[in-house]
């Protein structure tokens, strides 16, 4: 269970450039809660995301996971409460290591890492099988550097690799924004499968409306740092994106030109 | 260039490859630029001199010269880690700060070691004839010893979250990995290498000098370039052992053209030629990519 109460965090503070990013922000999500956020620019998604994940400290507030206090947890101690894979497919693997080498750090993500081998022949099994699940034959290019993989294997491999430990949140940051929309659809289908499959407490952000409604099973619209729309159950069900989109509008006051966007 | 001349390129060479080796950490592992070698190499070089010259084993001074040099790499580390100062900028204050530190443990600009016992004297005859093959043999399975060792650490879960940390450390702290102590410790080993290179170039010289650890970091450096110019290559075994052979590769070309009469160069020549070989390895990877492309209009 995820437990946040009234984070604030201002960036620049005291300079002309001051940002109140998050502005007493309150959510709690239940174990096994699969919830999609959206927001325009600047409603404060990415930095309620890497607040959960440690790279962010708030001024104010609160954050626990399953009753834990982690709200000043340095984000390599709580790596093993918190899985995350990045909008940007460079961010979340290396790619000067290999895949099997990257999956071997995911392997041990929050574990004591000592002097023993890194891959052993039975992870190198283990790796094979949990890769031949994703069908994009990476399971034979093991020993393949990571940067030689596309935008979308990459992000499958980064999701595999969220999943290869327990973990009590999942956090998904766009994951799938900078993906062509066939590729997109194909993570956003295993990132499914792998929630499901898991039953991961999962944060997914994402810029689509139909993303937003089609996925998870509970939805929060974020807008100036603070939760302004939640929704789920029949509620939810029964919701459209042009709903959605009005009361979007109706938080930010203004009417958006570019609905394309936001559909998409 | 005479047979004795060779060996002693190479015995100077393998000195440097151990240096090399610890830049290869600093430099391409940690994605740190790390100048702390030219405090690091005569601060292993000084502390070894004065204890063996004070009567010291020559191994036990080895191996506190090593603890001495991790100490130093640590605190440049620390002060970037800790205290958020620039890593270049670190690593120079360091490097000038070991200045003093080296007087202060030499207690005086030079101490020789003429005659002294060395890690090489118990295979080396009391007429010091073989000296020329002996020493060399010796640094070979060190350096050797050292390269295999580091291939092991990097190919262990902790060496490859050190790895990940130089490559991303953003993602490395996500895998749950202490970016910072993982900094820590590689800049400690790093410095320790460089050190114990710099505690075997004084008993191979007879003696350290104040003065010694100049351009250390550049030899390094040229090293580690020539190496990854000549043997480009992906996994780590094949990257340490380009960089071995980049510093006996860089000290024999060093040898041929100081030796060379023709050229007219002379030892102080030495920075120059050091600058112009390290200019055209960085080059020579642009060079190879021209000709391939001019090779594949005329095709």
């Amino acid at each position: 269970m995820l437990a946040a109460h009234n984070l604030t965090k201002t960036f620049n503070p005291g300079t002309p450039i001051e940002n109140p990013v998050l502005r007493g922000l309150s959510l709690t999500i239940e174990s096994g809660q699969f919830v999609t956020v959206i927001g325009s620019n600047g409603a404060g998604k990415s930095t309620f995301l890497n607040a959960i994940s440690g790279d962010v400290v708030p001024d104010s507030g609160t954050l626990a996971i399953d009753g834990q206090d982690v709200t000043r947890l340095p984000s390599w101690q709580r790596a093993g409460l918190v899985a995350r894979v990045f909008q940007d497919p460079m961010a979340g693997t290396c790619e000067a290591l290999t895949i099997e080498e990257n999956l071997a750090l995911a392997w041990q993500r929050g574990q004591k890492r000592g002097l023993g081998p890194a891959v052993k022949k039975a992870q190198r099994e283990l790796f094979r099988d949990k890769l031949s699940t994703l069908k994009l034959g990476l399971e034979n290019r093991l020993a393949d550097r990571m940067g030689l993989l596309s935008g979308g294997q990459r992000q499958a491999v980064s999701l595999l690799m969220a999943s290869l430990q327990p973990s009590r949140i999942l956090l998904l940051d766009e994951h799938t924004a900078a993906l062509d929309p066939k590729t997109a659809a194909f993570v956003l289908e295993l990132t499914d499968r792998i929630v499901h499959e898991n039953k991961l407490t999962t944060l997914m952000v994402t810029h689509s409306m139909r993303q937003a409604l089609d996925h998870g099973e509970r939805t929060v619209m974020l807008h100036q740092g603070r939760v302004v729309l939640d929704v789920d159950g029949d509620a939810r069900a029964r919701m459209q994106v042009a709903d959605l989109l009005s009361m979007f509008e109706k938080t930010r006051g203004e009417t958006l030109d570019d609905d394309a966007l936001l559909l998409g | 260039m005479s047979m004795i001349a060779l060996m002693g390129a190479l015995e100077i060479g393998l000195v440097f490859a151990l240096v090399a080796l610890g830049v290869l950490i600093s430099f391409r592992i940690l994605n740190f630029p790390d100048l702390t070698a030219d405090g690091s190499f005569p601060l292993g070089g000084a502390v070894a001199a004065t204890l063996i010259a004070g009567g010291h084993d020559p191994y036990t001074a080895c191996l506190i010269a090593m603890l001495a040099g991790a100490a130093a790499g640590w605190c440049t580390a620390w002060l970037n880690v800790r205290l958020n100062i620039l890593q270049l900028l670190s690593s120079i204050l360091v490097m000038i700060a070991l200045y003093s530190i080296n007087l202060r443990i030499m207690d005086a600009p030079n101490v020789p070691l003429i005659g002294a016992p060395t890690v090489f004297s118990p295979l080396i005859g009391d007429d010091f004839e073989s000296s020329w093959l002996v020493q060399p043999a010796v640094l070979a399975a060190v350096v050797i010893a050292a390269k295999l060792l580091l291939d092991v650490f990097f190919a262990s879960q902790a060496g490859l979250a050190m790895r990940a940390t130089g490559a991303n450390p953003r993602m490395a702290r996500a895998q749950g990995i202490s970016t910072d102590r993982m900094t820590l410790a590689g800049m400690a080993l790093s410095n320790a290498l460089i050190a114990l290179a710099g505690a075997l170039y004084v008993q191979t010289q007879g003696g350290a000098d104040i003065s010694m650890g100049i351009g250390t970091i550049v030899v390094g450096l040229a090293a580690v370039i020539i190496g990854e110019t000549l043997i480009p290559a992906r996994s780590l075994w094949v990257i340490t052992l380009a960089t071995v052979l980049g510093a006996l590769l860089y000290r024999v070309m060093i040898a041929f053209a100081l030796n060379a009469e023709f050229i007219g160069l002379a030892a102080q020549d030495l920075n120059l030629v050091t600058a112009l070989l390290v200019g055209f390895a960085l080059v020579l990877p642009l060079l190879k990519a021209k000709a391939n492309a001019a090779r594949g209009r005329t095709a």
